[in-house]
């Protein structure tokens, strides 16, 4: 399966791919790209700020799930579901497409797709996967994440994953996403060599950060009580559209036995009967309609919790600035204690306390020489400590601008697709209201017939 | 159903002066809205809240008695659809002369016990009545008194049934509000179902019920056979039903089937229709959240404000509109669902006080056949009840048909209520969301203008 998508590779940067211990070889190469502004390309694939430049090219579907068993890490059997990815190129002539691309990929290797992207673009609100487990079930769903209601949502969400990482001008570049599409073996080896293991920081590091950065951006703080907000208000629609869901399926099927008790009736009717049988098939619709209804509601859930997701995204994206924000006070924290320090010593008055002052009282002062060489020393370390102070606020500034860029990005986004959504609900209940009226006027005509 | 509708009108209650005569009337009793200080009850159509049904307006509009039955409704709050569910009782619609309302529910305490009386108004036209109108209270034992009376005198007519005595599943006290309100309604039924029965009305222990105070009825009540004839004649009774029925013939065999058939179905119908209230219900209840949630979190979403006050406001509506369906469907069905299932059990009564009565017949001729006892009183016993059992089959025949007709057309407007409720109430909902979407339309084109400026 050769893959000739046109000109990948120009448009792919290599930039996660630099060797571990630049921890922010993402972020560089992305600002790098951002400051190259657009391709050297004509064939008009856009300016950074198109979304969906790269959805022109190609167009990618999740397009089937089947079972299958292997053996895990642990040598021992497991079921799991395999999804087919298949990406095709568009001509731009005549708009056909082309396949170019076709694999199988699980769902724990696209959790390793998003978690290498979290590592390499802390400054992008990266799109979440879809649920690993069935939640806000109401009691005709399945919890079984093999039942296949289950697979078939989350194939669909696994799709929408694909498609919005490659309409974000600026994942859609990574080329590790472009070899999740295209290489399926050694796939996973090749995401791993990258070492972005490694990098991610520690929930230990983030969580004292968080408590002890002093000055973060405000903006970052009030996303962050927004994405809380977000997470909480969504999840208890969830939770009370489940219920009202399980109930209403209650009241339409037990109108199904309406059906076969008017059909045993009718045997013994003369004038009534064909009117009892008849109105007793309409019941059976009525009650059979609300499989579709709900099944189509479940699709409406499934976008909210798209974004019940995103609030997690947001807030990774406030913590990687809190981290960096927080370093940033740490050193500048030991730079200013480090001058006082040197100014200390040049000028012999001891101010701080400190172990060697301590020793010092104790064992006699130290020789001139000593410390000469200690206030060299420590000049140096505050010139490097001034190098990377700089560099460290010329970083967090950059990040905050492109953080915030994504930020906006992302609110265009979000507020247009729940709107969308909501729009689709209205819809869903003006056809469930217009089968109801249906069925039952058909009904009450039997009825009166009686 | 309309043609049925119109047919029932014109009662001859135009008659009838404004005011009881004489001291039967109590003081403050309830004076009829449709006439004006007592003199002519013509009224203007207009005044006719009834039915929207055109042709029924017609009909109505000659005849201003009707405004008579209308002054019924502050009384006791009927809904539309149980005023024409009472119309259509009529066996011979321009006879009516017969009004009878059961209301105001009152607790009496007593150091025994405490019982709840109702109110029951009579209005009538009869010559064989002292009065016009009559006010009396009676309690549900008094009640239960009647339909005795009415079964022993009539074994095998259909006789109306009365609510249960206790509801077992879900009672918490007695005397609960809606528990006492379904009651009352059943009673308004049962009372009414005997005045429109062309035997029944004019049972003289009937009468007695509707008109006498109390201390008369309960004397009245003493009189007639004595407790223990009555009890002998139970104790013969059940032994000769034991015997069972060799002769039964043909159509009532048909009948027994189909009262058979009939009481399963229409016990699983009333299952069926009080788990639906109870579904919906529980609907409703959950309902309660779902709006204001959407609220909560427009507080939070500047651009997303007013989509999601829409949704809620729509939510609470369609919540308002259930409510409207569970309550049409506990006024239409449930109480008409389930006067038959009462009916059914009624029915398989009168099966066996039929059977019975020939079953007396039966032994007395098996008794002359083996020549066991006086040949000539048996053979004047038996003509004497070949005339009964004739007589009872015919009476049961007749009020078999009358009964089925009813039964049809109880159930017909009772199914076809629910449905025109459903109808409505997905109409209402459907309304709410289009003029909502519309709103969201206009708002996305009005602000896609505003981009393009």
């Amino acid at each position: 399966m050769e893959p000739t998508p046109p000109d990948p590779e120009r448009q792919m940067q290599p930039a996660p791919l630099k060797p571990p211990g630049h921890p922010d070889s993402g972020l560089e190469a992305a600002i790098r790209e951002e400051a190259e502004g657009a391709p050297e390309d004509s064939s008009g694939l856009g300016t950074m700020t198109e979304n969906n430049f790269w959805l022109k090219k190609i167009e990618i579907s999740v397009s089937e799930a089947e079972k299958r068993t292997g053996r895990n890490a642990m040598n021992m059997q497991e079921t799991y579901t395999a999804y087919l990815i298949e990406t095709r190129s568009v001509e731009h002539a005549d708009g056909q497409s082309v396949l170019t691309d076709s694999l199988w990929r699980r769902y724990s290797e696209f959790e390793l797709l998003r978690n290498y992207l979290l590592v390499y673009y802390p400054h992008i609100v990266v799109p979440p996967l879809p649920e690993k487990r069935a939640e806000f079930v109401w009691h005709k769903l399945s919890a079984d994440n093999m039942d296949p209601d289950f697979v078939e949502r989350r194939r669909i969400g696994l799709e929408n994953f694909l498609l919005r990482v490659a309409s974000h001008p600026i994942l859609c570049r990574d080329k590790i996403f472009y070899l999740f599409l295209t290489q399926e073996g050694n796939w996973k080896e090749t995401v791993n060599e990258t070492g972005f293991q490694l990098k991610v920081d520690s929930r230990l590091k983030a969580l004292n950060a968080t408590f002890r950065v002093k000055n973060p951006d405000k903006r970052f703080t009030e996303l962050k009580h927004y994405s809380d907000e977000l997470q909480s208000v969504i999840s208890h629609l969830l939770r009370v559209r489940a219920r009202v869901a399980d109930r209403l399926y209650g009241v339409y099927k037990v109108h199904g036995n309406y059906g076969r008790v008017f059909s045993e009736w009718s045997a013994i009717e003369k004038e009534m009967g064909d009117g009892l049988q008849s109105a007793g098939h309409h019941m059976d619709v009525y009650a059979s309609s609300i499989d579709d209804i709900l099944e189509d509601e479940e699709h409406y859930a499934d976008q909210l919790k798209e974004y019940l997701f995103y609030a997690e995204a947001l807030r990774a994206v406030c913590r990687k600035h809190e981290l960096m924000q927080y370093d940033l006070e740490m050193a500048a924290q030991d730079l200013a204690s480090k001058k006082q320090q040197c100014e200390e010593l040049a000028t012999g008055t001891v101010r701080t306390f400190s172990l060697k002052g301590m020793t010092t009282k104790l064992f006699g002062q130290e020789t001139p020489e000593q410390r000469e060489a200690r206030i060299k020393v420590l000049e140096e370390q505050i010139n490097e400590g001034e190098q990377q102070l700089k560099s460290k606020n010329l970083e967090g500034r950059e990040f905050v601008k492109n953080a915030w860029a994504d930020i906006e990005r992302f609110k265009e986004q979000k507020n247009r697709d729940l709107k969308e959504a909501l729009i689709s609900y209205a819809i869903m209940q003006i056809s469930m209201c217009k089968k109801g009226i249906q069925v039952w006027t058909n009904a009450k005509e039997c009825f009166s017939k009686m | 159903m309309e043609s049925e509708r119109g047919a029932s009108g014109a009662p001859r209650s135009a008659d009838l002066p404004a005011r009881g005569a004489g001291g039967d009337d109590p003081g403050g009793g309830v004076p009829f809205p449709g006439s004006g200080s007592g003199s002519s009850p013509l009224l203007p159509t207009d005044v006719l809240s009834l039915d929207e049904d055109e042709d029924d307006l017609e009909v109505f509009s000659k005849d201003a008695s009707l405004m008579d039955m209308n002054s019924f409704s502050p009384v006791m709050p009927t809904s539309p659809l149980s005023m024409i569910n009472q119309i259509k009782f009529e066996d011979e619609p321009d006879l009516k002369d017969l009004f009878i309302t059961v209301d105001e529910p009152e607790s009496h305490v007593t150091t025994i016990e405490t019982f709840i009386t109702y109110r029951i108004i009579t209005k009538t036209s009869r010559g064989e009545f002292d009065s016009s109108e009559f006010e009396v209270r009676r309690r549900y034992q008094d009640f239960l008194w009647l339909k005795g009376k009415l079964e022993e005198s009539h074994p095998t007519l259909i006789i109306p049934p009365l609510p249960e005595k206790f509801i077992v599943k879900g009672m918490v006290e007695r005397f609960n509000d809606d528990f006492i309100e379904t009651r009352r309604k059943a009673l308004h039924k049962f009372l009414n179902r005997i005045a429109d029965h062309p035997t029944l009305t004019f049972n003289e222990d009937f009468k007695v019920f509707l008109t006498a105070e109390a201390w008369d009825l309960s004397s009245h009540k003493k009189q007639g056979p004595g407790l223990l004839s009555r009890m002998g004649q139970t104790v013969k009774a059940v032994a000769s039903s034991m015997r069972g029925v060799k002769n039964r013939p043909e159509e009532f065999m048909e009948m027994n089937n189909f009262i058979e058939i009939f009481s399963q179905k229409i016990n699983l119908i009333d299952k069926i229709s009080q788990r639906i209230y109870k579904e919906e219900r529980e609907y409703f209840d959950e309902m309660k959240e779902y709006g204001p949630i959407h609220i909560l979190w427009s507080a939070s979403e500047e651009d997303l404000v007013d989509i999601l006050k829409g949704i809620a406001s729509c939510i609470d509506k369609c919540r308002k509109a259930t409510e409207r369906r569970m309550s049409g469907l506990s006024e239409a069905l449930l109480p008409v669902v389930h006067e038959y299932v009462l009916y059914s059990e009624m029915l398989m009564g009168v099966m066996k006080r039929r059977d019975q009565i020939q079953a007396e017949l039966d032994s007395k001729i098996e008794a002359l056949t083996s020549k066991k006892g006086d040949p000539h009183l048996l053979t004047e016993e038996i003509g004497r009840l070949e005339d009964k059992v004739e007589c009872a089959n015919n009476a049961l025949k007749a009020d078999w048909e009358r009964w089925k007709q009813n039964m049809q057309n109880d159930i017909k407007s009772a199914f076809t209520d629910m449905a025109e409720e459903n109808i409505h109430y997905y109409e209402q909902c459907l309304a709410t969301w289009e003029s909502f979407l519309t709103s969201q339309t206009e708002l996305h084109l009005e602000e896609d203008s505003e981009d393009k400026l």
